[in-house]
């Protein structure tokens, strides 16, 4: 294999740790919580497809457009239950919550479906296409594809919508964005719903290229994809998609020539030296403290 | 008597936490020795007080020091490993008696994983906030992958040691102590309650005395404005730093202890979801608060066992007492309901209490 295939595989894989971190970085930059139930939410996401698609016979687009209602309705159905009710509580709670909530659905998901591992097909088939020397799967192309297309579509709805600039407003200050007349609990639903949506997404697409399915499934991809939130700038967009791409092409990258065993010790690592020298992020803005 | 009065509060509730401790120790010890535990119970005590241990080493950090840290099950695998290779190389050269065995290497342990969270604060408490989380689970992950990917060996020719590719050649009488993914197997399990307790008080005294010196005052006071405190001269970064050593050094203890109990120690034990559960002890134990920390660790490393008879259903119970614990203690609607309707008018005056925050 030539580094450019490590490299477009890397770019795949950094395309759904973008797509997962975009959930994070959206709910991180409104509701100002670690969502760590995010990961078990590609989960679901990736079951309820599998049983739509191999199941039942469904189209592949049809099941991914179901696991998608499906997520968006969960994560605005955690929202409401587990997260509305601690808006004001200290952020050490919400944390804990969302491990429950997380322990909660990986649980569930064990109870529903065991923990037996499901071979998820991919939802485009297994072909190639070759450019040059260059052979790139079918799944690997939809997953940049895809991941571009909701990228740009993000930019646009955060930035030229009325939601998108509510979004924004209450991102930066909830107390001002009530007074303007923004309903400050819709957005932050409306923020969970897409994000979870995309969590579904992510899930699809995961399980395509790495078609082990187990209630499992979800957290390492989540806590890398928090990472990559982290290592772009948490609560920034282009932050988390530029994390992402980044942190997946160094994964692959480092598992080609260095070690496959130390590949996520050496990400971690990576993570550590950009934070050291910037403690932002790349693209997170520095704030400054005022006395 | 008169002694005993002119205690202050914060004398009385350390003497109520040793008093909580020594009493359940006395109680448990005796049960353990009548016959009365269940053998799954007896088996649990050391778990716990490791576990206990493990909470109020987190409490140190996140209580006193006041910041995040979501791998603190990277200490404990720390100690576990270097308290564990320590206490085989002692087999190995013929060192008999276990508990000297056992109290050497805890001791080991410790100045070992002071070390390396020493090293790793340097860069850690630089940072703040979720930054400062993201980096602890990162070096826990960093470390958990150099633990599964290292080789150690001895023989009479000394310590061989590899990283990767098992390349460590044995002679014959040779004993391998790391084996890669594998960790360490065939550990003779050497702890005892006794050890545990004594573990959990020497962890209780550090933190008491550390809280009522000097360095602790000043500990607090950056926790509690940062600013404030930057600006009549205490140097942050140096308070810091020994608060989060000496959190360290106890979290490897308790790993060092936590591994005598199992014939096997492998770092993916010491993986994310292990550093959660134990800031689930601290937070239901509220941050800062002691004997919260050690009832609530003893609680819930109890609870999946007496949950058994739910068999499936008990880890969903689990995930669902917990978001339910947390909604109740900081949910204003949740707290009246609970004060109203489960305590009765005996929390009246409370109820003010909490309307008046």
């Amino acid at each position: 294999m030539s580094f450019l295939n490590f490299l477009v595989s890397g770019l795949s894989l950094g395309s759904i740790y973008a797509i997962i971190a975009l959930g994070y970085t959206m709910v991180y930059g409104i509701a100002k919580m670690l969502n760590f139930a995010h990961g078990d939410v590609i989960m679901v996401g990736g079951y309820i497809c599998f049983f739509a698609t191999q199941r039942f016979g469904l189209p592949a687009i049809i099941g991914v457009l179901i696991s998608m209602a499906f997520c968006t309705l969960l994560g605005i159905i955690i929202e409401r239950l587990a997260y509305k009710p601690l808006r004001s509580a200290p952020s050490l709670a919400v944390l804990i919550t969302a491990i429950g909530v997380s322990y909660f659905l990986q649980n569930a998901a064990q109870l529903l479906w065991t923990s037996n591992p499901k071979v998820f097909e991919s939802v485009v088939g297994s072909d190639n296409v070759k450019v040059g020397e260059l052979t790139i799967s079918y799944v690997t192309l939809l997953t940049i594809i895809v991941c571009l297309v909701i990228m740009v579509a993000l930019t646009l709805f955060v930035n030229k919508t009325k939601m998108g600039k509510a979004m924004r407003a209450v991102s930066e200050d909830k107390g001002a964005a009530q007074l303007m007349g923004i309903d400050v609990n819709t957005t932050i639903s409306i923020t969970f719903a897409i994000g979870s949506g995309l969590a579904a997404i992510a899930g699809v697409l995961l399980c395509s290229a790495y078609p082990t399915l187990m209630p499992t499934t979800g957290s390492m991809p989540g806590i890398k994809a928090f990472t990559a939130a982290v290592f772009g700038g948490i609560g920034s967009i282009p932050g988390a998609f530029l994390g992402g791409i980044l942190l997946g092409i160094i994964e692959n990258l480092a598992k080609a020539y260095i070690s496959t065993q130390l590949s996520d010790a050496i990400v971690f690592a990576v993570l550590i030296i950009v934070l050291l020298v910037k403690p932002a992020g790349l693209l997170g803005k520095a704030t400054r403290e005022k006395v | 008597m008169k002694k005993l009065t002119n205690l202050t509060k914060t004398q009385k509730s350390n003497a109520l936490t040793y008093l909580v401790v020594c009493v359940a120790f006395v109680i448990m010890f005796a049960l353990q020795k009548t016959g009365g535990l269940s053998s799954k119970m007896s088996g649990m005590l050391v778990p716990i007080c490791a576990y206990i241990a493990m909470a109020l080493s987190l409490n140190l950090t996140v209580g006193i020091i006041g910041e995040l840290s979501l791998g603190h099950a990277g200490f404990m695998s720390v100690g576990a490993f270097v308290g564990t290779t320590a206490i085989l190389i002692m087999q190995f050269n013929g060192v008999e008696s276990p508990v000297v065995r056992l109290v050497v290497g805890i001791i080991i342990a410790a100045i070992a994983t002071a070390l390396v969270g020493f090293l790793i604060g340097i860069p850690v408490l630089r940072l703040k906030g979720d930054y400062l989380a993201i980096v602890t689970l990162a070096f826990a992950e960093i470390i958990k992958s150099l633990f599964q990917n290292m080789y150690l060996g001895i023989d009479e020719n000394g310590l061989q040691f590899s990283m990767v590719d098992n390349t460590v050649n044995l002679s014959e009488n040779g004993r391998i102590i790391i084996e890669g993914a594998m960790g360490i197997r065939s550990i003779t399990k050497i702890s005892n309650f006794f050890i545990g307790f004594l573990l959990v008080i020497v962890c209780l005294t550090v933190i008491f005395n550390l809280v009522s010196s000097r360095s602790g005052r000043a500990i607090m006071a950056i926790r509690d404005n940062r600013i404030a405190a930057e600006s009549v001269g205490i140097p942050i970064f140096k308070y810091k730093i020994i608060g989060f050593t000496i959190s360290a050094a106890m979290a490897g203890a308790a790993g060092c202890l936590f591994a005598q109990n199992y014939s096997s120690c492998v770092a993916s034990k010491f993986n994310i979801d292990c550093s959660i559960l134990i800031l689930v002890f601290v937070v239901l134990g509220k941050q800062g608060n002691m004997l919260g920390s050690i009832i609530a660790a003893a609680a819930l490393t109890i609870l999946p066992e007496v949950l058994r008879s739910f068999a499936d259903y008990r880890m969903l119970l689990y995930a669902i007492i917990l978001i339910v614990v947390m909604l109740a203690g900081n949910n204003a609607k949740f707290k009246a309901f609970f004060n109203e309707k489960v305590f009765g008018k005996i929390k009246k005056s409370k109820k003010e209490v909490i309307a008046n925050e």
